[in-house]
């Protein structure tokens, strides 16, 4: 026998000792942390059931899935009350809200129309790089916003009309739509930023335009700030598209991986960011798609066939019109100088 | 009509995970899927306390209320049952549920999780009681069968508690006069204890039967 196996046998006696010091009802109740005392009950009524609890309560989980560590987490109450009110307010309150504006402002204003009349000759505004990149962050944009908005208002405004055995499909081919159309969106909008960026950046003529709304409050005036590419209000569509498109897909994707960069209470605020950037998004939309379509004569054009008439760029882009013209770029006219 | 609900008693709890394992050897619980588990407080620490978790069975469920197919139902006895067939996997409920308890098969395949599935109470699924489809769905439909969650028939030092909420209040808390000391019924203020605007299971409602 070697002889450090002695100690050994030393700490084998004491832990037996201890053990037996244990089984003493004294030492052993001095070993808890709760023990009975004067604020034992002494009735049943005095045994709390309902305990408040408003903290979130994490602990020890054997099992693979570490987010179920949480034990309890109070917080998917005030998920749960943004899930089924303030999402519903804040969407659909700003795009009608949205609507609303501009039905007043069409029956103040009516369709702008082109003071000098058609001109008859025709300017490239957008070749096919930039109709392709428009369109296709417009498309799957809207495809998005319409499949989300059947996820958010599904139960109450579509399950009354068609039921629960057509909604569950409806949602479910929405869900997986909102999902795989979240890749052309994003190939759009590096598109628009690569073409665009260059003709975004703001500049103090931006400061003048934003300062008389763009002219668009003087009806009899028929008098435009003047504009290069794009005017402020334009500038102010482009970023808002990519800057919000991006922070979109970026919290889009995180909730595609639900879990594996953030716990609980970071889903949850995802969720909240993105529904909060949707509804801004589709607000603004709802305004770009207005003066693009019904608001402006000939501006529609400019991403339908992609050229312009003269006098429409005239009146609103100025300083790109006469840029094109030194160009060359106006259909029947020679280049200056 | 008997409110049917879950006490777990943390100061007998041994985290012994005897629930956990009954669980999924009843209903034939897919890997990765934990319909209840063992969470441990303090671990390692004075105080340190087991408590069992699954679906509370809320009065007021979170789930229902954020489903965007509604796919939740509440049975008579309180139990928070839901559709395979409706529900369409987006996670909804994991967020809004305070305890964790609905689970997914899978966690990413580009935003599709599968069918959710969580704790049914033994009491299976809005299909026919005891039917195959059912029992391939939910797992076993012990409730119908005049019997009560096999988590808690299977709790050796029986902390872990099922059935008529009133019956469990009234054992819980006989059993803290008798020792001295008790921490409260962990999860029941939030899945009981919230006014719920008049449904029959708020607090003290006809539906939970008074507890």
């Amino acid at each position: 026998m070697r002889p450090t196996m002695r100690p050994l046998h030393a700490l084998l006696l004491i832990a037996l000792m201890a053990v037996a010091g244990l089984a003493a009802p004294t030492f052993a109740q001095a070993q808890l942390t709760q023990v009975p005392g004067p604020s034992s009950p002494t009735t049943k009524e005095q045994v709390p059931l309902y305990v408040p609890q408003d903290d979130k309560v994490v602990g020890r989980v054997s099992i693979p899935d570490e987010k179920l560590a949480v034990l309890v987490q109070p917080e998917g109450r005030e998920w749960r009350e943004w899930r089924t009110h303030t999402l519903r307010l804040a969407i659909g309150g700003l795009a009608i809200g949205m609507i609303v504006v501009l039905a007043a402002f069409f029956l103040y204003r009516g369709t702008i129309r082109i003071h000098g009349g058609k001109a008859g000759r025709l300017v490239l505004r957008f070749n096919w790089a930039d109709r392709f990149a428009h369109w296709t962050t417009a498309v799957s944009f809207l495809t998005m916003a319409l499949t989300g908005v059947i996820l958010t208002f599904g139960r109450p405004l579509l399950i009354p009309l068609i039921g629960h055995q057509a909604f569950t499909p409806l949602a479910e081919y929405s869900k997986s739509i909102h999902n795989f159309v979240s890749v052309p969106f994003v190939v759009g909008l590096v598109m628009i930023l690569a073409l665009w960026l260059r003709d975004n950046v703001p500049e103090k003529a931006d400061w003048i335009w934003i300062r008389t709304a763009g002219g668009l409050l003087s009806k009899a005036g028929g008098h435009h700030p003047e504009a290069g590419r794009f005017n402020a209000g334009q500038k102010m569509v482009f970023w808002s598209i990519v800057l919000g498109g991006m922070a979109l897909a970026a919290t889009g994707y995180l909730m595609m991986v639900p879990f594996v960069f953030t716990g609980i209470g970071g889903m949850q605020i995802i969720h909240v960011i993105h529904g909060l950037l949707a509804a801004a998004l589709i607000a603004a939309v709802i305004g770009h798609i207005y003066i693009g379509t019904i608001g402006m004569e000939g501006a529609f054009d400019a991403m339908g066939c992609g050229e312009v008439d003269e006098n429409w760029a005239m009146e609103h882009h100025r300083r790109w019109y006469q840029e094109q013209l030194r160009k060359g770029y106006v259909e029947g006219r020679q280049p200056a100088e | 009509m008997a409110r049917m609900k879950f006490l777990c008693d943390s100061e007998r709890c041994i985290e012994c995970n005897a629930c956990v394992t009954a669980c999924k050897n009843e209903h034939e619980v897919p890997w990765g899927i934990n319909r209840r588990r063992l969470v441990t407080l303090n671990d390692g620490k004075p105080g340190e306390r087991s408590i069992s978790m699954a679906c509370m069975h809320c009065n007021d469920p979170p789930c229902a209320a954020v489903c965007p197919v509604d796919c939740f139902l509440q049975t008579a006895d309180g139990v928070v049952l839901h559709s395979k067939d409706l529900c369409i996997g987006c996670g909804y409920c994991f967020y809004a549920c305070p305890f964790g308890a609905p689970q997914y098969p899978r966690t990413t395949d580009f935003g599709s999780r599968g069918k959710m599935d969580k704790c049914t109470f033994c009491a299976g699924g809005p299909e026919p009681d005891g039917s195959v489809e059912e029992y391939q769905k939910y797992g076993a439909n012990r409730l119908a069968e005049g019997k009560l969650p096999l988590c808690a028939e299977m709790c050796s030092t029986r902390a872990l508690m099922a059935g008529d909420g009133a019956i469990l209040a009234d054992i819980y808390q006989e059993r803290s006069v008798r020792r001295g000391y008790g921490s409260g019924a962990p999860g029941w203020s939030t899945a009981y204890g919230r006014n719920d605007r008049g449904s029959p299971f708020a607090p003290g409602g006809p539906g939970t039967g008074g507890a």
